[in-house]
């Protein structure tokens, strides 16, 4: 029988819905939280703070375009600097969200469908912080789209043998076919939300939205060849993307760079991350809208044990990288481990082992996984160990390569911390909407996982 | 289609189980221009209506194809044809260095015609259909399932086929005008 289609209570572990439940209730529950539950003071506190860090990072870069990149700490030896270390943590954020929509349909993993639709639009607007990094970077970004192939009166086109090149086609298809598959997810939703409000203006802009969706059989029959058909094809997707992002280091023959470890220790790494921004949502969302019905338990423990999973490849990556710092018998290699350990910046990576490998390791316990607060905290801990994980990697390789004579130090700026910092408030700001203005789990979905939904013979 | 002030009779149903047993019956009754309407896929339901394929893979194949020659040929034409640039003693035309762009342009192609492939093949977006003037309609992204039978079939007539939706159990038939 299709696993989909199963009773949601009984197959090990708690329930994916609480029982109870029919469709009037799912769909009347997740569509009030929009159309007719008045917005909270905690909204607006919320959201401000999330829209004054917005405007900062909006000051942050527009004295960048005025001064120019030397208000960052970036110089010569590390001329990447905070840019790429949160472009990087920011796109591997991003994953977690395909990964529950796309990879996690494909596997047949129903419980997928009450976290998968916020879990996209994570993605979304993780993808857009990112974006905005390797664009500010370039130094004169009025011309970032010289990246892009174009016909142009100079006669130059990009350099297709450069990972750099290879990224911009990864993370612009990324983004774009996670915008087409979380909207195209949401059509469903727009027609409930059309046909529930009472509001004429509502009912109109949910109504272009929604695209006049009637949920036709014939509709559905190809909409859910799409549905899966783009599961499909972002499931390789993903996995290209923070690949092509790791070719970016891997390809350059920098020492602590170069390796072939990289993609799958960066893709699992991404997924990592992604998961414990996912709980750091999931986890006062269905709180204060009062979600553990749909987001109960066994979605915080199945979450719980992908990070626990992707935390042992993260520090299997780590294993490697040492014991080939030591087994290459290239010097150079072992020096940027002894770097690591003891150098300037020793401090952050053994605040990134801790962080990564060791406090993650409280997962093991059942008690810890359900714990909502516990987890909070770990996926909290974690997200802090992935941001100095890309620290270490971008900076503490270049900033001591071959010759000690182009040694240096890297030390981020105001200008740094309050572009990072701005765009976590972008980020939570376009969340903050999202749960205002859309429905945040996929309603259609959710009916499908309920026993009336099955057609009995 | 010929114009009429009636676009079809419709039947509301309470569950997916009835709404599948009463499309089958439909169907095999004679009536083939019906359709079936309810608030998440159900399965079986467009096959009980003899919809057994459609055309989104095929469209998706032929996207995906499009993007991943295009991706190729053009950094092939770049690269080796219009501003060969020699980088490192690499060959103009190095292959292993395209396939990144090239598989994300297949996937891009793919991904986007297999949206509006399916969007298209859908009719949508179509803003008015006549099925919504039927107020009770409202319901059917809500918890209801109903049945259209449309009055350009050939076996429509609007008392015969009336019977016929009434012996199927409905909880409610109301004409839909067009």
């Amino acid at each position: 029988m299709d696993e989909k289609r199963q009773p949601v209570t009984l197959d090990g572990g708690s329930p994916v819905i609480e029982p109870g439940h029919t469709f009037a209730t799912v769909t009347d529950k997740i569509s009030s939280i929009v159309l007719t539950r008045p917005t909270s003071n905690g909204w607006f506190l919320g959201f401000g703070i999330a829209f004054l860090l917005t405007m900062m990072m909006l000051f942050a870069i527009g004295y960048l375009f005025v001064r120019g990149t030397g208000i960052w700490g970036v110089n010569i030896p590390v001329g990447w600097g905070f840019a790429i270390v949160n472009f990087v943590w920011w796109i591997g954020i991003g994953h977690a969200g395909t990964l529950i929509s796309a990879i996690l349909l494909l596997l047949r993993q129903s419980w997928r469908n009450s976290i998968n639709r916020f879990a996209e639009a994570m993605t979304l607007f993780a993808v857009s912080a990112a974006g905005i990094f390797p664009l500010i970077h370039v130094g004169r970004p009025w011309l970032a789209y010289w990246l892009f192939p174009y016909p142009n009166s100079m006669g130059v086109w990009p350099q297709f043998r450069s990972p750099l090149v290879w990224d911009v086609f990864a993370v612009s298809t990324y983004a774009t076919i996670s915008l087409l598959f979380w909207f195209i997810g949401l059509v469903p939703d727009l027609a409930t939300l059309r046909d529930r409000s009472t509001n004429r203006a509502a009912q109109i802009i949910y109504g272009m939205l929604a695209m006049g969706w009637r949920g036709s059989a014939r509709h559905w029959h190809r909409y859910e060849t799409a549905y899966l058909l783009l599961a499909g094809l972002a499931t390789p997707l993903v996995l290209s993307v923070h690949t092509v992002v790791s070719f970016d280091f891997a390809v350059a023959i920098v020492p602590g760079w170069h390796t072939t470890i990289f993609p799958p220790y960066f893709v699992a790494g991404a997924i990592y991350s992604g998961f414990a921004m996912v709980l750091m949502l999931a986890i006062p969302i269905r709180k204060v809208y009062g979600l553990e019905d749909f987001i109960t338990e066994r979605h915080l423990q199945n979450s719980a044990k992908v990070m626990l999973a992707t935390g042992l490849i993260v520090a299997y990556g780590y294993a490697i990288e040492a014991f080939m710092g030591w087994y290459s018998g290239n010097r150079y290699d072992a020096f940027t481990l002894w770097n690591r350990l003891h150098g300037p910046y020793a401090i952050p990576y053994w605040a990134l082992l801790a962080c990564n490998i060791f406090v993650p390791q409280l997962l093991w316990m059942r008690k810890l996984r359900t714990s909502p607060a516990a987890l909070f905290f770990v996926s909290g801990v974690i997200l802090v160990g992935m941001w100095l994980e890309r620290f270490i990697i971008v900076v503490v390789s270049l900033q001591r390569d071959f010759l000690t004579s182009s040694w240096g130090m890297y030390y981020p700026t105001r200008w740094d911390w309050m572009t990072y910092i701005g765009t976590i408030g972008m980020f939570l700001a376009a969340m903050f909407l999202f749960v205002r203005i859309l429905p945040m789990i996929s309603i259609f979905e959710m009916r499908t996982l309920l026993p009336e939904a099955e057609v009995k013979e | 289609m010929k114009r009429t002030p009636i676009y079809g009779m419709m039947a509301e149903f309470d569950s997916a189980t009835h709404l599948v047993d009463a499309a089958h019956r439909t169907y095999e009754a004679g009536y083939l221009k019906i359709d079936a309407y309810s608030p998440f896929p159900v399965e079986g339901l467009a096959e009980a209506m003899g919809f057994h394929k459609n055309n989104v893979p095929l469209v998706v194949l032929i996207g995906g194809l499009i993007g991943g020659l295009s991706g190729y040929l053009m950094q092939y034409w770049i690269s080796a044809v219009s501003y060969p640039v020699n980088v490192g003693g690499k060959p103009y035309h190095s292959w292993p260095a395209f396939i990144v762009v090239t598989f994300e342009m297949t996937i891009l192609f793919a991904g986007i015609s297999c949206v509006f492939g399916m969007l298209a093949l859908n009719g949508l977006p179509m803003p008015y259909h006549p099925v919504f003037n039927v107020p009770r309609f409202a319901f059917a992204t809500k918890d209801r399932f109903f049945l259209i039978v449309f009055s350009s079939d050939p076996k429509y007539s609007p008392s015969e086929t009336r019977r016929f939706l009434e012996s199927l159990g409905p909880r409610s038939i109301s004409e839909v005008p067009s």
